[in-house]
């Protein structure tokens, strides 16, 4: 079989940095190909410039034995090529029927090719095994179902070639099983697949091969039955990489308990809480799983002072905390990683020591009793920071907003066990960062739990839970559950739950 | 074809800061040049006869500073208020409760020696500024109502209250039917500084309130959270920081400078309050903001600048008849190419950038 898709030496540079750096690779049809790599390794740089939406410095793309101008979005669509993004792009207030007919047809046309839509849904809906219903408003459909409907958009126009970027980010394990079925079923029907991912097992076990990006160039070409997870670990980091394990603990006192909680959603993506209880012990880990938007974000928040419950009670040590506020929670040792570390953790326009410190307003050694700030001593500070947690930074003068992700995390969390907490609450502590950063957070939360305290971790990252968890629990749709030992669970039972099965009463 | 974009610079250099706004303010001089050839005179004579009406001798540059003197005080006001990304727009309104509690205090109610009651002037001045805003930031942080509209509209309604109180209530017998109000006490007049000019304290005075808000912002516990309150006010809630308190007393801060600013006008030019106090200090406090980057001692030279133009434009349209409206063109294009520059020193323009 001839090539689908040949990309010939792509190279493209934003000012000094290179983003690809003559990229060349083939796909055939009937294929699946994953494009791996850590964050800023030029994977979306590549997908965008095959997208259209950037011009490539140099390089060619051929697509179906014809060359693709690069730089003019929508002849890529037109020549065959889907790409699904990691965040959608569907109108909400209209139906599935009418997202897919959008943009097909001119804003002047009087009337909507309905009926021949309709048919057509049906009939790509029912050979890809993507069962959906045309006439419900998007807005109404889960996170997977909306997935669906993006794939059926690229299909119904005739899509030669689908990109997935991060598909499988927002879906249970029993919801990837299936995304990955219907990929095989297309693939079967001789489509071809690009894969955009950092979560190994799952391309492991669907790809036929991988291509492994880093720093904007090609560091592997391997054929996926050939190679071992570790393999593919190394060939991404571009070194060996040292996962921290968890030692036995005795379990202390408890830090904290939440008794009934319940508090209404924050907003339209996420819900609230029904009537949570939980306990937090000395030296525990206690691991949060549930698809996003199932309540986590509030738990979170509440435990930090940062949400007042419509019901129930919190007691630290004992002692029920009545001012939500954060300083107060703060001040009785308790810290808070928040999900999005660029818009709640980091103040990007000012500089690393400015950051390093901003928890310390209220700290006598970084102020004079008349109020004046202590920037030598804030300074003094932010060098042992960045120094005990390894936060590589030019200078600490420059701004934040430079750091790369793993050394914003470093920061941060720095920042925050500075000041001896009781109770660290991370949310996703290492989405996104790559598999060294990854390793150092996780080394960091495990020493808190060393040091005799209580964690607890919400993460999506299925492997990540169960590494570092003493206990597990599921929340969904505000509900939460029981707690289990890691021991007792795997990723079915947990995919379970995360679904809404209730597999402990 | 055009072919160019915009990429984000990783450092900003120092050198190009300082150059943005003088290059704003060349260009917008070369613009404002097209219109004075329009009217026909001569560019190069016409800038000349500014100057000179601005600097050309003793008396144009006390005038100069005395014009100046309300807008780096209004300046000051909006610097403080941008830089928490609280968008208070109202210093007009403020300037005027500053002058109405001026003449409420300071016409015969209360009398002290001058060295207390100018001192006392100040601060009742810049107490009524900070309290009108105080409502307005309150319903901003509970209520999410937006305080550009609210700031905006307050300035109306005090325009109209005090026009109502100098036609009524509080205007002065002695006036002869003007709308005036009564004069200011002697020992809460400010006192000229140069002899045989208008120049008085008041000049002192805001320059060194521009001094304190610098020292403020650049080396308190205060002035580090409003920066960060400004720029990221999720992630300064997160760390602990009490955003909502910060944003407050900024607002006070601001309408306080505001306030001052209007008893400048009264106590210190005038001696009385008129309907014509301000012929739009508060909005050139913006500009003035604006074009010093929102740096408090880069507020006292955007300051002098602005008001340079003011005077210079009139000295300038007798010698050349060209109208004193060209005054308002070139602060406003100055303003609009210095918001352009901002965009220059934070992205670089990148032409082509694709081999054939």
């Amino acid at each position: 079989m001839s090539a689908l898709l040949e990309i010939k030496a792509i190279s493209k540079r934003f000012g000094d940095l290179v983003a690809n750096d003559k990229i060349s690779f083939t796909q055939k049809s009937g294929q699946v190909l994953a494009i791996l790599g850590e964050n800023g390794a030029g994977k979306t740089t590549l997908m965008n410039i095959l997208f259209g939406h950037y011009k490539c410095d140099e390089g060619e793309i051929f697509f179906r034995g014809s060359k693709l101008p690069t730089g003019k979005p929508g002849i890529a669509i037109k020549a065959g090529i889907g790409m699904v993004h990691q965040h959608f792009t569907l109108a909400e207030n209209l139906t599935v029927l009418e997202n897919i007919i959008i943009g097909e047809k001119s804003l002047l046309s009087l009337s909507l090719p309905q009926k021949s839509a309709r048919a057509k849904l049906q009939e790509l809906s029912d050979k890809f095994g993507l069962p959906i219903d045309p006439d419900t408003l998007v807005a109404n459909l889960s996170v997977s179902e909306k997935q669906r409907l993006e794939i059926l958009k690229t299909l119904y126009r005739d899509c030669k070639l689908l990109i997935l970027d991060e598909p499988t980010a927002a879906l249970t394990p029993q919801e990837t099983e299936s995304l990955f079925s219907t990929i095989k079923q297309m693939v079967k029907e001789g489509l071809s697949v690009i894969l955009i991912s950092h979560k190994l097992n799952e391309i492991l076990s669907v790809t036929d091969r991988i291509i492994v990006l880093r720093n904007g160039r090609v560091v592997g070409k391997v054929i996926t039955k050939d190679v071992k997870r570790t393999d593919i670990a190394e060939m991404i980091v571009g070194g060996t990489v040292q996962y921290p394990k968890r030692e036995n603990l005795k379990k202390g006192m408890e830090v904290i308990r939440l008794e009934d909680i319940s508090c209404d959603p924050i907003n339209e993506s996420t819900k609230g809480l029904n009537k949570v209880n939980l306990s937090l012990f000395e030296g525990q880990i206690l691991g949060i799983a549930g698809v996003t938007g199932n309540g986590q974000i509030p738990l979170a928040k509440m435990m930090a002072g940062h949400l007042k419950p419509r019901h129930g009670n919190i007691f630290f040590k004992n002692n029920v905390l009545t001012i939500h506020e954060p300083r107060h929670f703060m001040d009785r040792g308790i810290a808070y990683i928040p999900e999005d570390r660029n818009t709640d953790g980091l103040v990007g326009d000012m500089s690393v020591w400015e950051n390093a410190v901003l928890t310390e307003t209220e700290n006598d050694e970084f102020r004079s009793p008349l109020g004046w700030l202590n920037s030598d001593h804030c300074k003094k500070a932010a060098q042992k920071l960045c120094h005990t947690y390894d936060v590589r930074t030019q200078s600490l003068g420059q701004p934040a907003r430079l750091l790369s992700g793993g050394n914003v995390q470093k920061l941060l969390l720095g920042r925050w066990l500075g000041r001896d907490p009781k109770l660290l609450i991370a949310c996703q502590p290492t989405r996104g960062l790559d598999e060294g950063a990854i390793a150092s957070i996780q080394k960091l939360i495990l020493e808190v739990r060393q040091k005799g305290n209580a964690v607890l971790l919400i993460t999506e990252d299925l492997d990540e839970l169960l590494m570092l968890s003493d206990r597990v629990a599921v929340i969904y749709n505000g509900n939460l559950s029981k707690t289990f030992k890691p021991e007792n669970l795997d990723r079915s039972k947990i995919g379970l739950m995360m679904a809404g099965e209730r597999l402990d009463v | 074809m055009f072919d160019f974009r915009l990429e984000q610079r990783r450092f900003i250099s120092p050198w190009l800061i300082v150059f943005a706004p003088v290059g704003a303010v060349m260009f917008s001089f070369l613009v404002a040049s097209i219109l004075i050839l329009l009217a026909g005179a001569n560019p190069l004579e016409s800038y000349f006869k500014l100057f000179l009406g601005a600097f050309g001798s003793k008396n144009a540059l006390a005038e100069t500073l005395t014009r100046s003197t309300p807008i780096i005080l209004t300046g000051l006001a909006a610097a403080i208020a941008f830089r928490a990304k609280f968008w208070n727009i109202g210093a007009e309104g403020q300037l005027y409760a500053g002058a109405l509690a001026v003449t409420f205090f300071g016409t015969g109610l209360i009398e002290l020696p001058t060295l207390l009651m100018i001192p006392f002037l100040f601060l009742m001045g810049a107490l009524a500024g900070g309290l009108l805003l105080l409502p307005l930031v309150l319903l901003r942080n509970y209520y999410r109502v937006d305080e550009v509209v609210t700031t905006l509209l307050t300035n109306f309604i005090i325009v109209l209250l005090v026009g109502y109180l100098l036609e009524g209530p509080w205007k002065d017998p002695m006036a002869l039917g003007w709308p005036q109000g009564e004069s200011v006490i002697d020992e809460g007049i400010l006192p000229q500084i140069v002899s045989r000019t208008r120049l008085h304290l008041g000049f002192i005075i805001s320059i060194g309130t521009a001094m304190i808000i610098w020292l403020l912002l650049s080396k308190t516990v205060l002035g580090y959270r409003i920066k960060a309150v400004g720029i990221n006010p999720a992630a300064s809630h997160h760390a602990g920081v009490p955003v909502v308190k910060t944003v407050i007393i900024v607002a006070l801060l601001s309408g306080g400078m505001a306030g001052m600013a209007g008893v400048t006008e009264t106590a210190g030019l005038k001696g009385y309050l008129t309907l014509d106090l301000s012929p739009g200090f508060g909005y050139a406090g913006i500009a003035v903001a604006m074009l010093a980057g929102l740096h408090p001692i880069g507020v006292i030279f955007s300051g002098i600048f602005l008001a340079s133009i003011y005077v210079g434009a009139d000295a300038m349209s007798r010698a050349v008849n060209v109208p004193t409206y060209l005054a308002d063109v070139i602060v406003a294009l100055t303003v609009l190419f210095v918001l352009f520059s901002i965009v220059i020193l934070k992205f670089r323009i990148v032409f082509g950038g694709v081999k054939p």
